[in-house]
């Protein structure tokens, strides 16, 4: 019983991990590259952990286990905020496809600051036509 | 007040332990069931009667997020293997309730662990999030939603 659920959970996990791949390299800008990655990889290797933790089944794995989880949780979002916002500041192409785009002319262009009202600076990223 | 009846509510649970003499994750936690009942009976003022209700609400929340963790994480994995057409990606501004760093902090968490969704920056005076969307139907649809689902259960649990 404990090896079916063991089995099922890594392969899983495995299998999330592989798709956010697949998307990484399938998605046209980096904006949606790093939606996909951040969120399939969490649950994934959450999964493998859990798995993990259920072969070896003692206190000291199991408390490691859980802690890494949450450290990741904390972490991925804030990874991919601040890769996001790297990467709209030194203007990188938003794909042709993006319907709305709010943030453009709102950055100030020398000192970075984010404005809340309608602001026309020059951080407009051009609208790329295919794969970067 | 709610700090210090959490913190009664732990002595409680450990003196539960060390009268049975059993120091096992199961006993704690039956021991703490058992000291948030017995406050729950002897504190009658009605404004210290909030952390009784913030407690359940809190256990609520938080398997509310796990399954939309897990709901993303199914939606993603489906949408890496979508053709590019059916995207539909959009950088929207969100007005914020949220006042305090704690609380904007949170939320931005919260939203990009949720399907789809990815926090882009937080404006300077602290009153608009941009979040980047995978799949945009209706913009006012789209705020509206965010607000309802995960602002206001965070705000009336963190005031």
């Amino acid at each position: 019983m404990k090896d079916i659920l063991i089995i099922v959970l890594s392969t899983f996990g495995a299998l999330f991990i592989l798709s956010s791949s697949v998307g990484l390299l399938r998605k046209p800008d980096v904006f949606l590259r790093i939606s996909v990655t951040g969120k399939a990889s969490t649950l994934g290797i959450g999964l493998v952990l859990v798995s993990s933790a259920l072969f070896f089944n003692n206190y000291s794995v199991t408390t490691r286990v859980i802690a890494t989880i949450i450290f990741l949780f904390l972490t991925i979002s804030i990874g991919g905020h601040l890769l996001a916002r790297a990467a709209y500041i030194i203007k990188t192409p938003v794909w042709k496809g993006t319907k709305i785009d709010d943030l453009s002319g709102q950055y100030d262009e020398v000192t970075h600051e984010l404005y809340s009202e309608n602001h026309d600076s020059s951080i407009k990223p051009e609208k790329s036509e295919n794969n970067i | 007040m709610t700090k210090s009846l959490f913190l009664s509510n732990l002595i409680l649970a450990i003196i539960w332990v060390l009268a049975t003499g059993t120091l096992t994750e199961e006993n704690f936690l039956f021991g703490f069931i058992i000291g948030f009942v017995i406050l729950g009976v002897i504190t009658y003022k009605k404004e210290e009667r909030k952390y009784f209700t913030i407690i359940p609400k809190l256990f609520g929340f938080m398997i509310f997020l796990l399954w939309e963790i897990t709901k993303a994480n199914f939606q993603s994995a489906r949408e890496s293997f979508y053709p590019k057409s059916r995207l539909v990606p959009a950088i929207v501004k969100v007005p914020l309730d949220a006042k305090t760093d704690l609380e904007i902090s949170f939320l931005a968490n919260i939203i990009s662990l949720t399907p789809g969704t990815l926090i882009m920056d937080v404006s300077n005076d602290k009153k608009v999030i941009y979040v980047h969307v995978m799949h945009l139907l209706d913009k006012e649809e789209f705020i509206k939603e965010t607000k309802r689902k995960f602002e206001k259960p965070l705000l009336e649990l963190m005031r």
